[in-house]
């Protein structure tokens, strides 16, 4: 993404610019986390990436593919294709079991609960160590097992680039550190692209580069030096 | 379609209480709506029924007589000149013309259900020194069983009018104090006439009409009122009594003679039950409307508080078609529910009036039976009308920014 600009209640006399051009790329696989202070424009970015939101101006490709000036059944489509969400409240529907839950993109691609979806959502919740849990509705569900559904309802479809944000804020230390460490393995098994945005710098100091927002405009992009990088990632 | 009726589905089973509040509302609705409508349709052919009594759908008769002046006359300047005072003439009982071939006519039309052939006019019955005027009727008893259904009617002896045979009603029978197989004088102002062996009793269900005729057979009333071979009427049964008009437009067509409905001898009880049906289609449109209403802020509410799961059901890559699809069809199912339940209720109230309501004579005013049709229409009509109810909803559904709704 290049030159993006992000203007809210444009028109109006309260009209504000929240990102001022910001250039982005990222490449397959990368691991990647988005900080910032309050009000820097982080969720407003992780919009406009996850097509939730339309750029004022600037470009988009996404994949190769310029998507800022598509229709929304476009943008739609390549939002079930190509990414995935995981949010900060967990946002399973509360009228389907875990394993459903997982299954629902499958679901909106095919227009069917198949086999092959069952199968494959059942493989992801066991990868979660949810295994025993696929009946289960998310009421019945720890907070920290629920987000570990979402994790796995994220990446049914195997998206390219997975989106979360704050996917930890809302949970204690130990189910934050499952949670990562499933966002992790994720990355280096399935060689998806995660963008994270979070709060917490030891999280971000975990990713292999961290995006710095400030006022809407990126103040540091690069990437983490560690002493044992350990990644298998691409 | 498969995941909207999956989604659709689901959110209206696990609504519990206000999904199960909003389909027992419609389904009261409808079912008043279902009860109403039999109700009324059955009523008022019991009205007419009875109103009617031995009243054709259909009567055919001669043309009137008029008199018509020889010549009209001008005057030099153009203005009419008055030669004659013209009187109108009255009526005299005459037969219908060529009567056979009418009938034969009359039974080629494929809404006529019966056809019988009257020979009908004034008379005396004269029993001891009691006399009573009446209308001497001469009938061939199975065709005029047909049309009147008066072989029902007869609460005494057997509907047969053999030479010297007589049917007289109840209330004429009390008054002359005679029973079955008793003799009464029956007379016309061209006949001296004859007496007459009570064969039958009958009640047309009103003091009047039970005093006003009496049936003899055909050949008997044409030799009284000394029409040989003549008939001066035809009444005539069709198939939809509500059609009646129409027919005999029709029929008015292929005869000479004068064919007149029930709808047109009886004009202030059609324009009664014409009121009687507007209101009625009144009061189901408000019922309908409740219903759409109710349906229609339930959804609204639903709306509201599935929000945040509209809102990553879009970020998940549902169409904004989708979601309108998955709020439309759960006023669909709602309605058909409804409409389900309703038509069963709707019996059910229907069977359980109709043990209520009497009418003068302790018969039932009206029965309660299954009528698929309109049950058929009633659930289409409330599956469409929850679509439709569901319409403000799911659009406002469907737009719904995602971004915005996954932060609520």
């Amino acid at each position: 993404m290049s030159g993006v600009h992000k203007r809210f209640n444009e028109g109006l006399p309260n009209e504000a610019e929240v990102l001022h051009g910001i250039d982005l790329s990222v490449g397959p696989g990368e691991f990647t986390s988005l900080i910032g202070p309050s009000g820097s424009g982080k969720s407003t970015l992780l919009n406009l990436i996850g097509l939730l939101d339309r750029p004022s101006a600037g470009e988009y490709l996404l994949k190769g593919v310029p998507i800022g000036d598509a229709t929304d059944d476009e943008r739609t489509r390549a939002r079930l294709d190509t990414l995935g969400f995981v949010f900060q409240f967990h946002h399973l529907l509360p009228e389907f079991s875990a394993l459903e839950n997982v299954m629902l993109p499958g679901l909106m691609r095919d227009g069917a609960f198949t086999r092959a979806n069952r199968e494959s959502a059942s493989e992801l919740l066991s990868a979660v160590g949810l295994s025993g849990a696929f009946d289960k509705r998310p009421g019945e569900l720890s907070g920290g097992m629920q987000q570990r559904v979402a994790i796995a309802r994220a990446l049914a479809l195997a998206p390219a680039l997975v989106l979360a944000d704050e996917p930890t804020g809302n949970l204690d230390t130990h189910s934050a550190d499952e949670a990562f460490a499933l966002l992790r393995r994720f990355n280096i098994e399935r060689g998806c692209a995660f963008i994270i945005v979070t709060h917490d710098p030891r999280l971000a100091a975990r990713c292999d580069r961290v995006i710095e927002l400030r006022d809407g405009m990126i103040e540091r992009d690069g990437a983490v030096t560690r002493t044992a990088v350990a990644t298998g990632a691409s | 379609m498969r995941f909207e009726w999956i989604v659709a589905w689901r959110f209206l089973r696990e609504g519990g209480l206000q999904t199960a509040l909003i389909v027992v509302g419609a389904a009261l609705g409808i079912s008043f709506i279902v009860f109403i409508t039999g109700f009324l349709g059955e009523l008022q052919r019991d009205i007419v029924q009875r109103t009617l009594g031995v009243q054709p759908h259909l009567t055919v008769k001669p043309v009137e007589e008029i008199a018509r002046p020889l010549r009209a006359a001008r005057s030099p300047d153009g203005s009419p000149v008055v030669l004659a005072d013209v009187q109108p003439r009255g009526q005299r009982l005459r037969s219908i013309d060529q009567w056979q071939a009418t009938v034969a006519r009359l039974r080629e039309n494929g809404d006529v259900r019966a056809i019988s052939p009257l020979a009908a006019g004034p008379g005396l019955v004269t029993r001891g020194d009691s006399n009573k005027s009446l209308s001497i009727v001469g009938i061939v008893p199975e065709q005029h069983a047909a049309v009147t259904r008066l072989d029902q009617k007869l609460v005494a002896g057997t509907l047969r009018v053999d030479p010297g045979d007589v049917l007289l009603g109840r209330d004429l029978a009390e008054d002359l104090g005679v029973g079955i197989g008793d003799t009464v004088r029956l007379s016309t102002p061209s006949s001296t006439g004859d007496t007459y062996r009570v064969r039958g009793i009958f009640d047309l269900g009103a003091k009047n009409l039970n005093q006003l005729y009496a049936y003899v057979g055909l050949a008997t009333a044409q030799a009284l009122h000394a029409l040989p071979g003549g008939v001066t009427s035809i009444d005539v049964t069709v198939d939809d009594l509500w059609e009646a008009e129409r027919v005999a437009a029709d029929l008015s067509r292929v005869t000479p003679h004068l064919v007149e409905s029930w709808i047109r001898t009886n004009r202030q009880l059609m324009v009664a039950l014409s009121n009687q049906t507007l209101m009625t289609r009144l009061i189901r449109l408000c019922f309908g409307l409740v219903v759409a209403i109710g349906v229609a802020s339930v959804l609204m509410v639903a709306v509201v508080q599935k929000t945040r799961e509209i809102g990553i059901l879009r970020a998940m890559g549902t169409s904004r078609g989708r979601v309108l699809r998955v709020f439309l069809l759960q006023g669909a199912i709602i309605g058909l529910i409804g409409s389900l339940l309703g038509c069963a209720l709707g019996y059910g109230l229907a069977w359980f009036m109709s043990g209520i309501l009497t009418s003068a004579d302790g018969t039932r005013l009206f029965s309660a039976h299954v009528d698929l049709s309109l049950y058929l229409y009633t659930t289409l009509g409330a599956i469409l009308l929850g679509v439709v109810a569901a319409m403000l909803p799911a659009r406002r559904a469907a737009r719904l920014d995602p971004a915005q709704a996954i932060r609520m």
